[in-house]
């Protein structure tokens, strides 16, 4: 049954280029149509920027993507894994951080690494060798004793994109990543995404800081469960005729 | 009257939350408190609402001592918190009813001052408030605050995590209520949101770096900035980075804010060292600081 409902009835293009393949993804609660049939592609490698109001529907479309909640209706395929038929195959590809939840404030930077090193499948050894190499870069050394409730916001937010990192995904889901976080700190975290995708990774990223959308290779700005915009920011405002991603915003989120 | 607060200071065991804090907030002014997570917004606010009690200095809420006259000044102000803090078992009338009984009032004598806020939710003021959307909570909540006519007005980021659409509507609110006379604070982590304050303060680690109006605040960053694009971001700010020159580089947007160590600035060597790193369609042209610009430099 699932497996009808996925690539075999809607048929797929299987493109190297394409990590994230959505068609007419729909999910309905009771008379609610949260996500009302989006369509969109994620290149490899592209910092894509997933806009909307709050109630948009943004949560939820996520939520089907990473493999935690079954679509309605629709197509969607992530990392070349079905949303239907290999959830647990999404899952192991990907990496997630939200604001509200990202680490454990009780224990340490250290054990933090080691318990999501130990959750993703990664080996003694190799969770030895990354908890290094992440420390350093991080910067972290001194502190990886240090509980990370302790720690002030903008350190845990780098912290937890780094774990997320972890077991090398193909694609990073970021939810609200720096809601709240300093603007110097903000700015670093967007420094590491950008070397993160340089280095091949796709980010799929959430955010409410419209100047943080400028930074995107391509945005989507979802309206009332539907997608309603979809380009580079650059052809976004010129062809809203504004110039910046806010007015964009505001254009199509106020109709 | 509005808000006098001299030489507060705040600690929690050993984190020194809040570092000689003073400044003063005129009657009728909309005065915003423009900072991160952890500035100690919150510890300042709990303070002047009399939840909080400072370990050294004086603070004055409408008139009323924060110490000896807290009972006055609860009865005076209106105190939004940062965190949802209504009854979510309660329908949206209920809570405010109870808001309005608290304080001895009902919802029809002030209707006036929160009816542009509440018709917006009155269509569902049946439903409990732990059923609201977020943007709808935040205007229950501010109806709340407001039922009992306050005449100081505390907002604890009643925009974190809002889309700038309903951010906007609710900027839009506060003008409105200030025109009523009433005298607002609130704080916010937008620095976009600064811009539409009288007069602002920056506060990080507990310090106020700055105070001034918005118009005046960017005039304290002291150095000129430019604005510089180029195809590739991540290679840009790379390469700025190692440039010798460079003072502070900062991504804004679609482009790169920096600034030169040397006064007599050239463009033109600039642009030459990004092209020999392999960048095209170089754009490098002077802006203004923004308030942003402004905080960053000053929190170095």
């Amino acid at each position: 049954m699932a497996r009808n409902l996925s690539g075999l009835n809607l048929k797929m293009e299987t493109n190297t280029k394409h990590i994230i393949q959505v068609k007419d993804l729909t999910k309905i609660f009771g008379d609610f149509t949260a996500v009302n049939a989006i369509s969109f592609k994620v290149n490899k490698g592209e910092i894509f920027g997933f806009l909307g109001a709050n109630g948009a529907g943004k949560t939820t479309a996520m939520k089907m993507l990473i493999g935690i909640s079954k679509p309605s209706k629709g197509a969607a395929q992530v990392a070349g894994f079905d949303v239907y038929t290999h959830p647990e195959d999404i899952k192991k590809n990907i990496g997630y951080m939200s604001q509200k939840f990202a680490l454990y404030d009780d224990l340490t930077v250290k054990e933090n690494i080691t318990f999501f090193g130990g959750i993703y499948g990664l080996s003694r050894k190799r969770i030895k060798e990354k908890t290094h190499k992440l420390l350093a870069e991080l910067g972290l050394e001194d502190i990886a004793d240090e509980l990370v409730g302790s720690l002030p916001l903008g350190w845990k937010q780098k912290l937890a994109f780094s774990v997320a990192l972890l077991h090398d995904p193909k694609i990073v889901f970021l939810d609200e990543p720096t809601g709240g976080v300093d603007p110097i700190t903000r700015r670093q975290f967007w420094e590491m995404i950008y070397k993160t995708a340089h280095n091949g990774t796709t980010i799929f990223v959430t955010t409410h800081y419209m100047d943080e959308a400028e930074y995107c290779d391509r945005v989507s700005i979802m309206v009332d469960g539907k997608i309603e915009a979809l380009d580079s920011p650059k052809k976004l405002k010129q062809h809203f005729k504004v110039d910046n991603m806010n007015d964009v915003f505001l254009k199509l989120a106020r109709g | 009257m509005g808000i006098k607060i001299k030489n507060i200071s705040k600690s929690f065991k050993t984190v020194k939350a809040l570092k000689n804090i003073s400044f003063e907030v005129n009657e009728g002014e909309l005065f915003g408190l423009i900072g991160p997570d952890g500035a100690g917004k919150t510890t300042l606010f709990r303070i002047l609402t009399t939840l909080l009690i400072a370990d050294e200095g004086t603070a004055s809420v409408a008139g009323y001592d924060v110490l000896s006259h807290f009972k006055d000044i609860r009865n005076s102000v209106g105190y939004m918190p940062g965190r949802f803090s209504l009854y979510q078992d309660l329908t949206v009338e209920e809570n405010l009813t109870f808001f309005a009984t608290i304080f001895g009032t009902t919802i029809a004598e002030n209707y006036d001052l929160i009816k542009d806020i509440y018709v917006q939710i009155e269509p569902f003021k049946n439903r409990r408030a732990g059923d609201l959307s977020g943007g709808m909570k935040q205007k229950l909540a501010l109806s709340c605050a407001l039922i009992h006519k306050p005449k100081v007005l505390f907002l604890d980021e009643p925009t974190t995590g809002v889309d700038p659409v309903s951010r906007k509507e609710f900027w839009d609110m506060l003008k409105r209520l200030q025109q009523k006379g009433i005298t607002i604070l609130v704080s916010t982590p937008y620095m976009d949101e600064a811009a539409l304050c009288d007069r602002i303060a920056l506060i990080q680690d507990g310090k106020i770096l700055q105070i001034d109006s918005p118009q005046e605040i960017v005039k304290h960053h002291p150095k000129k900035i430019y604005n510089v694009r180029a195809d590739n971001m991540y290679l840009l700010i790379e390469s700025l980075k190692a440039y010798p020159d460079s003072y502070s580089i900062y991504p804004f947007g679609e482009f790169v804010h920096y600034s030169d160590k040397n006064t007599a600035f050239k463009s033109d060597k600039l642009r030459h060292y990004l092209e020999e790193k392999g960048l095209k369609n170089i754009l490098i042209a002077e802006t203004k600081a923004t308030i942003e610009d402004t905080f960053m430099e000053l929190a170095k």
